[in-house]
């Protein structure tokens, strides 16, 4: 039994353990809140071997502190104060950065009050095994315990409260260790305050504490020289002023207040949104907000005012007349700002800013006048950032920012960086490893964005490897869409069966010692047999189908029964739940699971028994279900195919084998079920798959990129997943209406259609009913022409792009009649078949388990607050993750056009053409469509050409005539790979080649 | 809720409960027993009157003493103002609850046709209202020198995911699901379970086990302050006829 203990409290105490404050409420009253809290003397100081504190720490700070930086000799510790790990989080990340650090609760608190991503890093790294922090619970101890003084505002008390621990870890480690007669004396270890504020050092150094800046503190570190570029732009202000800073004239208008800001947003004079950059054109983005049908447009660099991709900002909105469309141009801030100097852009009066303004002001200018008022959109300007989303960015060197006489030399210098995405804007930053890190992937931070320069300041995190190396672009893929792919840690590891691979389904009856036979159903008999793509190795779902006595049919689907393995709230899981989803990438695949589960203990393999949650319907021969039921139970595979093996078995007549006959009663009720989805509505969309041709499994270089082929057999798995999953889905949901994790798709607004209507219609005559996904469904089918085979699959791609994405979401939390699936029809739906490579399919596991009276439902999953929690995660990882994905397609598709083009040249044979469509059209360009290869390219024109906005048109000067060019017209374009000369990162480029030779337009 | 390193919000660890401070001294005008308890910021009087003849004849039993029991609970107790008054449906479920909890405890049977009123008030609210009263009650009755079978002593048990906590505050009792536990000490018989979440199966029993546990050590402290009360009382009646020292004269009037 646990002891339980009264904390006593004399009432003298009330002044310091009270804490009174008044609280404006949601509706506006205002209330008084009274908290108390217990004072105690046994919050533990964390040093080794304290003789006062309680002894039992895991992990305890070093007894004699570090040593090794030259200002303290007799070893240190350092107590960090909030602004540190607000601005200079990547130096403490560093894993050069080694001193033990004291971590006060007051610092956690402020953090995590204004920056709750900075805040997760801060608790990750509390964890992590390479550094030795220790929280100080100093708000909790009687000594360090302080209230806020009248008129003090919270800043300074805290900053108060900062300073009495350290003056109290000071004392308490000479109180500690007395000296001992007889034995010489050793100096005790300083407790280092480290704190940007120069007044609070000087504060510190009064009371006798001793203090120090960042910066003079890397100064004395080892590895100082590396380090100091981790500082952010934050810090180095104060040390080297920056030349003529007050003469600066100020580039962008001054955010307004934060309380303007809320009171307009309140009010409905501003909007607030999240702001997205247009990735064709630098200087304009959009904000999309409640009030608009359209999103607010944004233009030029004044009205953007600073705003980064992904930040959430305040926008005022013009007058109606001052509206415009947005611009039909390709802009390239590298094009444009070649020229822009890295140390003294933004200045005054140089003449470089006056051309860049005088250059842009001509793009804006030259856009949009003549435009249809129906195109117009709200037009405005951001007046304030309610919170920014900067986080670490891939970028490349720019080497023209180089100072050319200083390329090998180790002095700071200020630099572009690049970031891949082409939403971002170029980042200058200072660094002493310029000439090393050019060519090189780096990581770079925003730290800051002053009204008085052009560009964002921020510092360097570290460099990822030489460009195009297939480590550093596997890296900064993962990193540019937040992957978590560090492999897994022991205390994961050791969440797995101890058997390891020896692992096996236990003989039933007496030496079943675990019991994992209980309530299982044995299957072992049952025909069952998996069809995959080729080379899979996370088999998570099995089939099987026979005829009963009554003409009717059982057909059974056997999923992985991963939920036997991952036990919920144990680290595995949570590792799982923070991952989210598998990430496939071209040549590597970042497990959800460690890969004893996902690939061998999970797995259905062929001819090894297996533990599975089957569902196990029975149809009629016309696929009306019957009745369903759900049992976890023991299969045994009898073989694993892939989709072309099942397809060429089926189809073989001479074949009279029960699998085979077992894989055409699937098939025949698959047909079945498909045509009746497709008479409910469901839509047959198609995105742009293309498979890469790898040499060989190590050397992975692409060779070639063929779209995917579609059998019968992808149909006939899909098919049945799709009905099991909307099975489990109902009965889930019965089961628990509050909690039931779910998966949804909103229908589309109409107005996400608007374009492609319009421009179907005035180019091929052809109208798209977007009443509902039956009605959207019928149209696509009739939009086909009949000389252009491929014209439909790309009207299926457009319009798949105009649509939502799917969400998961607990049902407790959304009307109920919110639950549909708009693209598959259904009324309900849910994710039940991978639980190996994706973490909603695990709840529903667990959920379905526990509605089927197998296993009691976990604490955790009653609750809808969790539930909402892990499937916000689950819904983010799973974005990224698809995107993670395409961009790693695009890369190798990249190399394999490279290798192509490379072969083709060796040849002799010219460049590599292909056939495209364009879909879209620019005054200078056209947007063009490689569906061969799945991708999307640009096709510039220097020249200005005629365009019609009106009708999505340009018109071109040909050899002999002028040549027009139109949405959807097919095309044929030359590709090539070429490096660009400032960043060295490849990029695609296509020139028309018919009906005109772009090249020299 | 409860931090990493095993921190409450207000600073106490998971099985910690709250300071306790009890006043037995006479209040009111004329009550037979009385009793002020806190639970942290969570402040309770109680007053009871009687035994005495019952005022209704409709409510007088032949065999037994009708116990009564009112709650208010002043306007200002919580940090929003609200006035409740007596027909509220929370106060008379309240009140409900502690009258079948007490009828049971005290020995009515030795007081037929007459009436037993115990006034609970209110005065601040943080967490644990229940739980309060009932301590309160037992305290004021066994002052009041009405015979009981045994204390009652409750407790509220919350849990924080997976980790139970004792005590909790109102921040904790409104985000936790938490259930209330009575028992009498001695024989170790539990009296009232009061739960108005949702609480797991699984976590029940833990944290119903570990509130009766609580309630032992509390039932330590009401004893230690009924003991020394009458210890007082017993030292200042030997003092009858001494002049009253300065200490005992406000207990005396």
């Amino acid at each position: 039994m646990v002891e339980i203990t009264i904390r006593k409290r004399p009432r003298t105490e009330a002044v310091i353990t009270q804490r009174k404050f008044f609280k404006k409420t949601a509706r506006g009253k205002v209330v008084k809140v009274l908290r108390e809290r217990y004072l105690r003397d046994d919050v533990a100081c964390g040093i080794q071997g304290c003789r006062e504190c309680s002894t039992e720490i895991p992990e305890p700070l070093p007894f004699s502190g570090s040593s090794e930086h030259q200002l303290y000799p007799n070893g240190h510790y350092l107590l960090p104060d909030t602004n540190v790990f607000l601005a200079q989080m990547d130096l403490i990340e560093s894993s050069l950065f080694t001193p033990p650090i004291i971590l006060l609760q007051t610092v956690i608190e402020e953090v995590r009050h204004r920056s709750l991503p900075l805040y997760n890093r801060l608790k990750a790294l509390t964890k992590s095994e390479d550094k030795s922090i220790w929280i100080f619970y100093n708000e909790y101890r009687s000594e360090t315990a302080i209230v806020r003084e009248e008129n003090e505002i919270p800043n300074d008390r805290n900053d108060r409260g900062i300073r009495v621990a350290t003056a109290w870890y000071n004392t308490h480690i000479s109180l500690t260790r007395p000296p001992i007669r007889g034995q010489k004396q050793t100096p005790h270890p300083t407790v280092v305050l480290m704190t940007e504020d120069a007044a609070n050092r000087e504060k510190a150094e009064k009371s006798g504490v001793t203090s120090s800046s960042v910066r003079k503190y890397v100064e004395g570190m080892k590895d100082a020289n590396l380090l100091l570029d981790l500082l952010a732009a934050d810090g180095s202000q104060e040390i080297e002023p920056t030349k003529a800073a007050s003469g600066r004239q100020a580039l962008y208008p001054d955010y307004l207040p934060i309380s303007t800001l809320l009171a307009g947003v309140k009010a409905g004079e501003l909007h607030q949104g999240h702001f997205n950059a247009n990735q064709y054109n630098y200087l304009e983005g959009s904000v999309p907000v409640p009030a608009f049908d359209k999103p607010i447009l944004l233009v030029g660099r004044e009205n953007m005012n600073r705003a980064v991709q992904g930040d959430i900002v305040v926008v005022e909105v013009f007058p109606e007349k001052e509206w415009k469309a947005p611009a039909d141009e390709v802009v390239d801030q590298e094009a444009t700002l070649k020229n822009d100097d890295a140390e003294d852009s933004g200045e005054e009066g140089d003449e470089n800013g006056e051309e860049v303004s005088v250059k842009e002001s001509r793009v804006l200018s030259g856009s949009s006048s003549q435009k249809p008022p129906s195109e117009r959109q709200p037009t405005g300007r951001v007046v304030g950032v309610v919170k920014r989303n900067w986080r670490a960015y891939v970028c490349h060197i720019d080497n023209t920012s180089l100072t050319s006489t200083l390329t090998t030399s180790l002095s700071t210098q200020t630099v572009f960086a690049t970031p891949v995405s082409r939403l971002l804007p170029r980042i200058r930053l200072r660094t002493r490893q310029a000439p090393i890190l050019l060519n090189q992937k780096i990581l770079v931070t925003i730290d800051r964005w002053d009204a008085t320069s052009r560009y964002p300041e921020g510092h360097f995190v570290r460099a990822l490897g030489r460009v195009e190396s297939k480590e550093a672009e596997q890296e900064s893929l993962l990193l540019e869409f937040e992957v978590p792919y560090r492999p897994f840690g022991k205390a994961i590891l050791d969440c797995l069966p101890p058997e390891g691979d020896q692992w096996v389904v236990p003989p039933k009856g007496e030496f079943d010692v675990q019991n994992i036979w209980r309530e299982r159903e044995d299957l072992r008999d049952v025909i069952v047999c998996s069809i995959d793509p080729p080379g899979c190795q996370d088999i998570d779902d099995a089939l099987h189908a026979k005829l009963l006595p009554n003409g009717n049919i059982e057909a059974g689907v056997h999923i992985a029964d991963v939920s036997h393995f991952v036990l919920p709230d144990n680290p595995m899981d949570s590792e799982a739940a923070a991952r989210g989803t598998t990430v496939y990438l071209v040549d590597n695949r970042i497990d959800m699971l460690p890969s004893l589960l996902g690939t061998n203990l999970c797995s259905l393999r062929p001819f090894v028994e297996r533990l599975a949650f089957s569902s196990i319907w029975e149809l009629t021969p016309d696929a009306e279900i019957v009745s369903v039921r759900f049992t976890k139970s023991v299969i045994k595979s009898k073989a694993a195919f892939t989709y072309e093996e099942a397809q060429i078995r089926k189809d073989d007549p001479n074949l009279q084998d029960d699998l085979t006959n077992s894989i055409r009663l699937l098939n025949s009720l698959a047909i079945k079920l498909k045509a009746k989805r497709m008479a409910a509505g469901a839509l047959n969309l198609a995105s742009p798959e293309v498979k890469i041709h790898l040499d060989s499994a190590e050397s992975s270089d692409p060779i070639d990129v063929e779209q995917k082929e579609l059998r019968e057999t992808n149909s006939l798995v899909e098919e049945f997943m799709l009905l099991a999953n909307i099975s489990v889905a109902k009965k889930i949901e019965e089961s628990f209406p509050q909690t039931a994790v779910l998966r949804r798709h909103l229908p589309p607004p109409k107005t996400n259609f608007e374009k492609l209507q319009d421009i179907l219609r005035k180019t091929k005559g052809l109208s798209l009913d977007v009443s509902s996904s039956g009605a959207l469904a019928a149209s696509l089918d009739i939009c086909v022409d009949a000389n252009e085979p491929a014209f439909n699959t790309l009207v299926r791609i457009m319009a798949t792009r105009c649509m939502l994405s799917a969400e998961y979401f607990s049902s407790g939390s959304v009307a109920k009649n919110t639950f549909g699936h708009y693209g598959l029809a259904s009324k309900i739906y849910t994710h039940f078949t991978s639980p190996i490579r994706r973490y909603a399919d695990v709840l529903v596991h667990r959920q379905l388990s526990a509605a089927i009276g197998f296993t009691p439902l976990h604490a955790t999953l009653h609750s809808k607050s969790h539930v909402e929690r892990v499937l916000d995660v689950v819904n983010r990882r799973h974005r990224m993750a698809q995107m993670a994905g395409r961009a790693s397609v695009e890369f190798y598709v990249g190399l394999a056009l490279k290798a192509r083009g490379e072969q083709a040249k060796v040849r002799g044979e010219a460049d590599v053409k292909e056939e495209a469509f364009v879909i879209r059209t620019f005054r200078n360009g056209v947007g063009v469509f490689v569906s061969k290869l799945g991708i999307e390219g640009l096709v510039t024109f220097k020249r200005d050409t005629q365009f019609d906005a009106e009708n999505y048109t340009i018109t071109v000067p040909g050899a002999k005539k002028d040549v027009k060019i139109s949405v959807f017209d097919k095309v044929i374009v030359r590709i090539e790979v070429e490096k660009d000369k400032n960043t060295q990162r490849g990029k695609v480029k296509m020139t028309l080649v018919e009906p005109v030779d772009s090249s020299a337009l | 809720m409860l931090n990493a390193g095993g921190y409450r919000s207000d600073g106490r660890r998971q099985y910690e409960l709250r300071t306790i401070s009890i006043d037995l001294s006479p209040q009111g005008s004329g009550a037979d027993g009385s009793a002020s308890l806190t639970h942290g910021l969570t402040q309770v009087n109680v007053c009871v009157f009687g035994p005495r003849e019952a005022k209704m004849r409709s409510q007088t039993y032949h065999d037994r003493a009708n116990v009564n029991i009112e709650v208010a609970i002043a306007a200002f107790s919580a940090s929003e103002r609200r006035k409740r008054g007596r027909g509220d449906k929370r106060i008379l479920e309240l009140s409900q609850t502690l009258k079948s909890t007490f009828e049971p405890v005290i020995q009515t049977s030795l007081y037929p046709r007459s009436q037993i009123d115990i006034y609970i008030q209110v005065l601040q609210q943080d967490g644990g209202l229940l739980q309060a009263c009932i301590n309160a009650t037992t305290l004021a009755l066994a002052n009041a020198g009405i015979p009981l079978y045994d204390f009652v002593c409750a407790v509220t048990g919350g849990v924080h995911s997976t980790s139970p906590l004792l005590d909790l505050t109102l921040l904790e009792e409104n985000d936790l699901p938490n259930v209330t536990v009575a028992v009498m000490p001695r024989s170790g018989k539990v009296t009232v379970v009061s739960m108005e979440t949702r609480l797991h199966v699984d976590r029940f029993e833990e944290i119903f086990r570990l509130a009766g546990e609580a309630a032992k050590a509390i039932h330590v402290e009401m004893k230690k302050s009924v003991r020394d009360r009458t210890e007082q009382l017993v030292a200042s009646m030997q003092s009858v006829g001494r002049p009253p020292t300065g200490v005992d004269a406000g207990d005396e009037y």
